[in-house]
């Protein structure tokens, strides 16, 4: 199964790309933008047909390796 | 005294580390990642570098190689674990020092000297030193200090802080901080203070007519403390 995740900095951890994004964004004249933040996004084909266990395999990699949880959080958004 | 230097994919800094500890009579081993057994050390240095590419999170991949449960073990069991820069961002991933470092505030690469104020001297690192301000050097993308509300009433409660970026007289005001880290924090320790995670590079600081010398200062000390 192809398992989907993305992984964003929590609400209160200062995102120093995101601001630039923004700035740059607001420069080329986008002005209705409020904040940017940025995250990462995985895409994962594991060996596993069963789409419950195949998320727990991805989670379990969240929690261990693919994402640090002092600082970002992350959602399984797609498994197919 | 024995020490081991751990080399990671994209270290560079192992080979200054290896010098400096062998200068200050350390008899130092060079000691691959790949590797599971640590040898018989007194000290294990996580040097500075770009350990896998700085690839997902510096630090991230290096801190589960092969070679780091053995370091994870050394640590729990009170030996000597000290991380310089990439080391410093392989400790907080491996869990063994608290908190993270971010990109730099400013998004820029830093590479200058800087001076840093040892906050606390109860630890075989910092123990007899009868200077309170080092001029060290620090270069890198990714030191910008962070911990949870949580962990950083912990780390002051128990004075797990070990140095802030300062003034050259001391003073740890906001226009000292290089790169953006909570409260100045350029070093911390672990709970027991047998682990220290350090920014700055005491190794680049042991020669007069390179740099400055406060990092032999540092060095002559810890050897001392440890005989």
């Amino acid at each position: 199964m192809k398992v989907s995740a993305i992984i964003t900095l929590k609400k209160d951890v200062l995102d120093p790309q995101g601001k630039v994004i923004h700035q740059t964004l607001d420069g080329m004249g986008f002005k209705d933008v409020n904040e940017v933040r940025q995250g990462k996004y995985f895409e994962i084909d594991v060996k596993e047909n069963d789409p419950q266990k195949a998320q727990k395999i991805v989670e379990d990699m969240c929690n261990k390796l693919l994402a640090n949880l002092v600082i970002e959080n992350y959602k399984i958004i797609e498994i197919q | 005294m024995k020490s081991a230097v751990i080399t990671f994919p994209g270290s560079n800094c192992d080979r200054d580390m290896h010098v400096a500890l062998n200068k200050f009579g350390f008899k130092n081993k060079m000691v691959w990642h790949n590797d599971n057994e640590l040898p018989k050390s007194d000290l294990v240095v996580l040097p500075g570098g770009f350990s896998y590419g700085d690839y997902l999170r510096c630090g991230s991949m290096a801190s589960k190689s092969k070679i780091m449960q053995s370091v994870i073990n050394f640590a729990k069991s009170g030996g000597l674990v000290m991380g310089i820069c990439n080391g410093f961002q392989i400790l907080v991933e491996s869990g063994l020092v608290p908190g993270i470092l971010l990109r730099n505030k400013y998004l820029e690469f830093i590479c200058k000297n800087v001076f840093v104020k040892i906050n606390n001297k109860d630890n075989p690192y910092f123990k007899n030193l009868d200077k309170e301000v080092f001029e060290l050097h620090i270069a890198h993308n990714e030191g910008n200090y962070f911990c949870t509300n949580d962990q950083l009433k912990e780390i002051v409660d128990n004075n797990q802080v070990a140095i802030y970026y300062c003034s050259d007289n001391g003073k740890t005001e906001e226009k000292f901080n290089p790169n953006g880290s909570l409260k100045n924090i350029a070093g911390i320790f672990n709970k027991e203070k047998n682990v220290l995670g350090m920014m700055p590079h005491p190794e680049r600081m042991i020669d007069k007519s390179l740099s400055g010398e406060d990092g032999s200062l540092f060095f002559k000390n810890l050897l001392n403390n440890i005989k």
